[in-house]
């Protein structure tokens, strides 16, 4: 396997990083205010996320800086192309941070409602905008032959992407429904749990929709003898596994298999997509791939060292946080959010 | 307006924004670090409150550093595509190098040490904050050795078949002499904010004869040795980077003191007006032989001036207008070591204050420090802008022009984020000059949760 195989596959595990763990941050900014249902809950919800939202949103920052390393094309156009959208997303995901810090530093309760539906439309935009964006990736945008985009934000707005953009959203918030169900205790951890429930068949639909879209959409089935349509279908039935696991009432368990959904999401687009970063609507030929968008072997080769040492630690001290904090969550513990 | 002009516009205003919070973060977390420390070593309650004081000033802060980071990390992509594009195999290392490696530690370690206070015995709760401040300080580094490859390429080949700048020396790109002056002199700035932001509030403190007001004057005393070391050696290492920069960008020397004509030996302007178009300064205060002196340590030494080196630049570079907005780059100079100057100084007479333990009773020196706390962001906003600034038309200096790397995106679309952005920022800077100041003004709690 050559390096720039490698760090597409390490951009496609840092994404599933970002989406397993923010994923259950976004659902949880979102379920808040609903399932909050006074000050005490709401903060209860947020101090479930507390001590490790922050770290889980570096890994799309490590995301983002790798893909400038390793494909700075793709980076490049991406980013240019998407603009308007990822504008959206910034805005999302730094009222979002803010706010999180800063609800609870006041007692004034508009002070903290105001700061809560910020918490909630910031987790809401990436959560759908991502999707949407990976579908548009996959998909196929306006690239023309010097890799620039052509097309302009409307492009961006199509059914499949619109699609993609609700398959996250919902997975997200049923993710953070089974994530609260998990780390809390009480009346919170009960609606959280019958919230999974009553969410869990509208993501089944949303995301079996996209499943079958993809087919005439994209060519993404076509790809790697068939290997993302394997994916594709693993996906499906990890997802619907979760949906037994809820009704047998083990947690735990279905939350890991919504985290399986999610790896099985990102890999099925990400194997479809392979070798190509980036699918051109107007010529195939336009493709951004991980050879034509790539930075040069010599900087390939020290990314890769020093990721190779560099991984191991931070997953070693992110896994040690959660362990520390293991305990659920109860209303009379002491809350720092 | 142009493409070209709203997004330099916009990341002026993203990056100075987002560098109102940068410093403080540097310095306070070594300050919160050494606070707890010493609450761990002398098992002083006095020590942990103060502590929780600073701390929670650091994280209102810390919020907004993080927050206006990300787009930092997008930007780059967002408007400025084709220099991603043509500096990306550079560039896009000591970025990603600086998430994994200083990022995830930073927020990580944060996290554990916010809701870790029940949950970690004593010494290692400490060893998360100083986890924290090395985060902090890293990414600086990282940053930093990103930002000097665009003031001093290093390590790299043109490949002119690819249309890009490409790294041919990981370690010449970690060792580029500019990043050695440049991150000293970031980090100690942060030191610097760190002391007058610490010596302000408690400054309120001691003057409104707050309860508990011991817990101010340690506080006042760790701050006011931050500030001296900081501002004394940020100064220091200045100087030592405006003799370096000479050789490496003697453009944006002249320009910064507004020296238009080669001499030896070189007057100093003190202060002037300048005349761009003329290529002249209007009038002018000047100190004869002293910018001589200032680059060469001695009273003699031809310094360029801005038309000789104009000249030279068009020989290397073809036709082309290669000077930097000579106004801009000269006052926020002045305006950056005027700013230093004057915080030394206030660190000396805290010192003196301390030392002969007459600051209870110096009542107007208290009262003047909560308004030196501008004084740190005066210095380091304008420092940036003179760096930034001086280095135009370039956007890496000698290889790649600012207007060649700005992404092929509509001035209406760049319009709209701008705007957006201006409107998000104020809004969050008023939030948290609210919240600063609620917390500030509070009387540290004695330990409860």
């Amino acid at each position: 396997m050559d390096l720039n195989t490698l760090w597409f596959i390490l951009i496609a595990v840092l994404f599933t990083g970002y989406f397993f763990l923010e994923g259950f941050d976004y659902g949880v900014g979102i379920l808040m205010p609903f399932l909050g249902k006074d000050d005490k809950g709401r903060r209860l919800a947020l101090n479930a996320i507390g001590p490790h939202w922050d770290g889980n949103e570096v890994w799309v920052l490590v995301a983002g800086g790798a893909t400038f390393a390793a494909f700075p094309h793709w980076y490049a156009t991406l980013f240019s192309g998407f603009y308007l959208a990822l504008l959206l997303m910034l805005m999302g995901l730094i009222v979002r941070a803010v706010a999180l810090e800063y609800r609870s530093k006041d007692q004034n309760p508009r002070w903290r409602a105001l700061w809560d539906w910020l918490i909630f439309a910031g987790s809401l935009l990436p959560a759908f905008l991502w999707g949407a964006a990976f579908a548009n990736i996959v998909r196929g945008v306006p690239i023309d032959a010097s890799m620039h985009y052509v097309g302009s934000f409307w492009n961006l707005l199509n059914p499949y992407a619109l699609l993609g953009g609700l398959v996250t959203l919902s997975a997200f918030i049923l993710h953070g429904a089974l994530f609260l169900s998990l780390k809390t205790e009480g009346a919170l951890a009960d609606r959280a749990r019958n919230t999974a429930v009553q969410l869990w068949p509208a993501v089944v639909l949303l995301a079996v929709a996209f499943l079958l879209a993809t087919y005439p959409v994209t060519d993404l089935f076509a790809q790697r003898g068939g290997l993302p349509l394997v994916l594709a279908v693993l996906c499906a039935v990890a997802l619907l596994v979760v949906g037994l696991f809820l009704r047998l009432r083990r947690r735990g368990w279905a939350f890991a298999l919504m985290g399986v959904t999610i790896a099985l999401l990102v890999s099925f687009l990400m194997s479809g997509l392979f070798p190509r970063v980036m699918v051109s609507s107007l010529d195939p030929a336009n493709s951004l791939t991980i050879y034509t968008a790539s930075s040069t072997p010599y900087t390939l080769k020290v990314i890769t060292i020093v990721a190779a040492i560099m991984v191991p630690v931070v997953l070693a001290y992110q896994a040690w946080s959660y362990w520390i904090f293991r305990k659920r969550l109860r209303r009379d513990d002491l809350l720092e959010y | 307006m142009s493409t070209l002009v709203l997004s330099r516009l916009q990341f002026a205003l993203t990056t100075v924004y987002h560098f109102f919070f940068v410093p403080l973060t540097l310095g306070l977390s070594i300050l919160v670090a050494i606070l707890e420390t010493l609450y761990v070593r002398t098992g002083d309650e006095k020590y942990k409150r103060m502590t929780k004081f600073w701390g929670k000033l650091f994280l209102i802060n810390f919020a907004l550093g993080v927050a206006t980071g990300i787009v930092q990390e997008f930007q780059f992509g967002m408007n400025w595509s084709e220099y991603s594009r043509f500096v990306g195999d550079v560039f896009g290392a000591p970025l990603a190098i600086e998430g994994l490696l200083a990022f995830f530690l930073e927020s990580t370690f944060l996290g554990i040490w916010l809701f870790g206070w029940e949950k970690l015995p004593k010494a290692l709760h400490a060893a998360t904050i100083w986890l924290v401040a090395l985060g902090s300080s890293l990414s600086a580094y990282w940053i930093l050795v990103a930002n000097s490859f665009m003031h001093q390429p290093v390590g790299y080949t043109l490949n002119e078949a690819a249309g890009r700048a490409e790294m041919t020396s990981f370690g010449a790109l970690l060792g580029n002499p500019h990043v050695w002056y440049q991150f000293p002199h970031v980090l100690f700035a942060g030191i610097t904010t760190a002391g007058f932001f610490v010596l302000g509030i408690s400054a309120y403190h001691l003057i409104k004869k707050s309860p508990d007001s011991e817990l101010f004057r340690r506080s006042f005393t760790i701050a006011m040795i931050f500030a001296l070391i900081g501002s004394g050696t940020a100064g220091f290492i200045g100087h030592l980077q405006g003799q370096y920069v000479y050789k490496i960008q003697p453009m944006k020397i002249a320009a910064s003191e507004a020296h238009w004509e080669t001499e030896d030996p070189a007057k100093f302007v003190v202060v002037a007006g300048i005349d761009q178009q003329g290529g002249r300064n209007t009038w002018e205060l000047t100190v004869p032989r002293a910018l001589s002196f200032l680059l060469f340590n001695r009273w003699s030494g031809e310094v360029k001036g801005l038309s000789d080196i104009q000249a030279q630049m068009e020989q290397e570079y073809g036709a082309g207008y290669h000077m930097p907005p000579v106004a801009v780059t000269f006052w926020t100079f002045r305006i950056m070591v005027g700013a230093g100057a004057l915080m030394i100084l206030l660190a000396l007479i805290a010192l003196y204050l301390v030392w002969r333990r007459k600051l209870v009773r110096a009542r107007w020196f208290l009262h003047l420090l909560p308004f030196a706390m501008i004084l740190p962001y005066l210095a380091t906003s304008s420092g940036w802008i003179l760096t930034e600034m001086g280095r135009q038309p370039w956007i890496v200096y000698g290889v790649l022009r600012t207007e060649d790397g700005v992404s092929p995106v509509s001035g209406a679309t760049v319009l709209i984020s701008l705007l957006a952005f201006a409107l998000v920022y104020a809004a969050l800077m008023v939030a948290n000059i609210y919240l600063m100041s609620k917390y500030a003004r509070q009387v540290p709690a004695a330990e409860t949760h």
